[in-house]
């Protein structure tokens, strides 16, 4: 049963990524448009993550509920030395979740539109930089539960090179995602190309801030090239990341959305793999040893309990998400096969 | 600011915020489902008009709603670590089916909101009725969780160690029906009075008096039927309390001496010092009878309690006043009301009965909010009753005051937004959802 509620954590974590992270990924898309291209961005954003945004969310809540519930010990610890960058991104949740709600239903339309923009869009990219850094945290072993002064305690263990090159990452990663995914929802072949043209520059600063973790990690002598490249998993990760990207591109122009969707999802989750895999069961990596899946999970009772609930909820949850998905992405189909 | 009484701080103001968006969130769909039910059998456009404009409504709080529940899920661990690490798998269960139910929530409210001329118009209703029963869920689960925290159960407590440990028993601990029994009747009283509030104001400035007249009927009637089925709740409440945590019962009731039998205190000041309250109504007999049913027992007061077990008084006993009052209040309104449907109809078409509805509006709020704090500030020390004090389960960090004042000022700003956005949504009324305008475009 522990197995069932592991999988469960992973899963909502990465659909949290491909889901979530697209919906930020929105939003920094709007960051890094002209001023003059936005409206129209803006309404085929809106268009595709509408009906949606609220469950794209939710994925966070099933991942945080799944730690406080089983692993208490882990949710507990991080959210003690980690408490100011978790902050930071609960702050963002609530800046980015209001503003989308109310710049689409004021009844208004004036100058507060402007405001809400700013709000979402900055909120946008702020949001998955700081859970960036709380996922870097986690592994980086900076986490010092023994340390007495301030600093160190709830400063240092978030605060390194690695980790803002982790959340820059993140954010590299969720623009790419949301471009990617934009490509099938634009009206137009402009906006096509625009969209087209942010995924490749959102691929190029991933691929930049990747490498920048890489170096950050050697500095800080994090053995990430180890847990990547140390096994077969991480390996074929990797090279099926790899492929799945190049293919992407070499697809880019023959007008099959969904697969370039299907591709940049399944991109992203090798990439999860390879950097989860290796040093699985242990989430959290501390100065002082790890904390484990496996060894601190909750009572036994908890954990099948836990399991159950899992189970029979997602019974509910996944095909009414499903059709919830599938219902608001017929109008899209027919743009499907364009200007092939 | 002290970090403690910081930290106690931010967390009753993301509930006490929180609460107001998941009443509104959870009871506006049976609203709705109402009016939309009424368009779909009588084709009258208003009804229509009535459903989209509450459905933008709801639109606003279930995201504001959303994200304020999004926070307490983190706040939980980063205000209460010590808290968390020993509760989280025992009172757990409620929480993740809640995830569920809220998800659930979500994916309709999707349909609802979007799925106008989409779908067969009922199945597009259904979906909203089931935004309506899964948020309702969510807030029987939340609230048995907190039930776990005045009545622990479903564990030993051995030497420190939390043993045995039985996630179900914990859910359905003494506690949880009572108290959500009490939340969910409460949601239905303090929404359906707040919105029929908003629209008898608009029948009296006399705008778009049909629309406003319609939505007013749907709001009144579920808010008033709540507040006459509310204080029978709360009597079960009451007799719980006083029987599980007789010091919670004695600082509601500032009753400060042990008696039998026992009065009832109305109103007054409590004078901790002295073990008095000043000014206060006694009425004999009845505290017995509310505690035990027996107007002739015993009910324990603060001095059969160690002092450092006692709950703050004067808070408590102010709240609960509060909440009776206007509790009171409300099913007064809610007879006179019943009255003129049943009876007096033409008291229907007088202002004097709008504007009491218009007095009403913040009341049940209010007395939410109360009612929270006499279930939360009523349990102190404890965070655990019996098991666990607050203070032994506060975060380490220092500087929690900075977290609260920041806190503070992005919940008041919101407040002021949303208020902002719903104030111009009323005012939209006649320009959006003008039936003769209506009539031609019809969809």
């Amino acid at each position: 049963m522990l197995y069932v509620v592991i999988i469960f954590l992973w899963v909502s974590i990465l659909l949290y990524l491909l889901l979530g992270g697209a919906d930020f990924g929105a939003g920094i898309t709007e960051l890094f448009t002209s001023p003059k291209n936005r409206p129209q961005v803006r309404q085929t954003l809106y268009k595709a993550i509408g009906p949606i945004w609220e469950a794209n969310h939710m994925w966070l809540i099933i991942a945080i509920v799944i730690l406080l519930v089983g692993f208490p010990e882990i949710y507990s610890t991080m959210s003690t030395y980690l408490h100011i960058p978790l902050a930071i991104m609960l702050l963002g949740i609530i800046a980015r979740g209001t503003a989308f709600a109310f710049r689409h239903y004021d009844a208004v339309v004036d100058d507060m539109q402007e405001v809400y923009n700013r709000i979402f869009a900055w909120s946008s990219f702020i949001t998955p930089f700081f859970l960036g850094i709380i996922a870097g945290s986690s592994v980086s072993g900076q986490i010092d539960t023994e340390a007495r002064d301030f600093l160190t305690s709830y400063i240092y263990s978030w605060l390194s090179w690695f980790t803002v090159a982790i959340g820059l990452f993140t954010v590299a990663i969720c623009g790419f995602l949301a471009a990617v995914y934009l490509i099938g929802e634009a009206e137009n072949p402009q906006e096509r190309a625009r969209f087209r043209k942010k995924a490749f520059v959102m691929n190029i600063a991933a691929v930049a801030s990747g490498g920048l973790v890489f170096l950050a990690a050697y500095r800080q002598n994090i053995p990430l090239w180890e847990w990547t490249f140390g096994n077969a998993t991480g390996i074929a990760a990797v090279i099926a990341a790899t492929a799945s990207l190049i293919i992407l591109w070499y697809l880019m122009y023959q007008g099959r959305t969904m697969i370039l969707r299907v591709l940049a999802g399944f991109q992203v989750s090798m990439i999860l793999l390879a950097v989860t895999f290796s040093h699985f069961p242990n989430i959290v990596i501390l100065k002082q040893g790890t904390l484990s899946l496996m060894d601190h999970a909750g009572h036994e009772k908890t954990i099948e309990a836990l399991a159950m609930a899992l189970l029979i909820g997602s019974v509910f949850i996944l095909p009414a998400l499903f059709y919830l998905m599938w219902s608001f992405q017929r109008s899209a189909m027919p743009h499907d096969s364009y200007d092939a | 600011m002290d970090d403690f009484i910081a930290a106690r701080s931010q967390m009753a103001l993301s509930l006490g915020f929180h609460i107001v968006f998941s009443c509104i969130g959870m009871v506006m769909p049976f609203f709705m489902a109402v009016a939309h039910y009424k368009w779909l059998k009588t084709k009258n456009i208003v009804y229509r008009n009535v459903t989209k404009a509450w459905s933008k409504g709801v639109a606003i709080f279930f995201a504001t709603g959303a994200v304020s529940g999004t926070v307490l899920s983190f706040e939980l661990g980063l205000l209460w670590p010590e808290f968390m690490k020993h509760a989280g798998p025992i009172f757990g269960m409620p929480f993740s089916l809640e995830g569920t139910a809220f998800f659930i929530e979500a994916i309709a409210l999707g349909f609802f909101l979007y799925g106008w001329n989409r779908f067969n118009p009922w199945f597009h209703w259904f979906t909203g009725v089931v935004v309506g029963i899964s948020g309702l869920a969510s807030g029987i689960l939340v609230v048995a969780a907190n039930a776990w925290m005045n009545s622990p159960a479903g564990f030993d407590y051995v030497n420190g160690q939390y043993l045995n440990v039985d996630p179900i028993k914990a859910m359905f601990n003494d506690a949880w029906f009572s108290q959500a029994l009490h939340m969910s009747i409460a949601a239905f009283v303090a929404t359906g009075f707040a919105v029929a509030g908003v629209h008898a104001l608009m029948i009296l400035r006399g705008q778009n008096v049909e629309f406003h007249r319609k939505a007013f009927r749907i709001a009144a009637i579920f808010g008033t039927v709540a507040a006459v089925l509310q204080p029978l709740s709360g009597d079960i409440s009451a007799k719980d309390v006083a029987k599980r945590q007789p010091a919670k019962f004695a600082a509601m009731e500032a009753h400060f001496h042990t008696e039998k039998p026992a009065a009832f205190t109305l109103g007054g000041i409590p004078d901790e010092k002295n073990k008095t309250v000043d000014y206060a109504i006694r009425i004999p007999y009845l505290l017995s009878f509310l505690a035990n049913g027996d107007f002739h027992s015993e009910v324990t007061g603060l001095d059969k309690i160690p002092k450092e077990d006692q709950p703050p008084v004067a808070i408590v006993h102010y709240a609960f006043q509060i909440m009776i009052g206007l509790g009171v209040a409300m099913m007064l309104i809610a007879f006179i009301y019943f009255t003129a449907i049943w009876k007096k109809k033409e008291w229907l078409n007088t202002k004097w009965l709008l504007k009491l509805f218009v007095i009403a509006t913040p009341m049940g709020f209010i007395a939410v909010e109360a009612g929270w704090t006499v279930t939360e500030v009523g349990r102190q020390p404890w965070i655990i009753h019996g098991v666990m004090r607050t203070a032994d389960a506060v975060t380490p960090m220092p500087g929690i005051a900075y977290s609260f004042y920041i806190f503070t000022a992005v919940y008041i700003s919101l407040a002021f937004i949303v208020s902002f956005m719903l104030y111009r949504q009323i005012r939209m009324v006649g320009k959006v959802y003008d039936v003769a305008d209506n009539n031609e475009k019809t969809h």
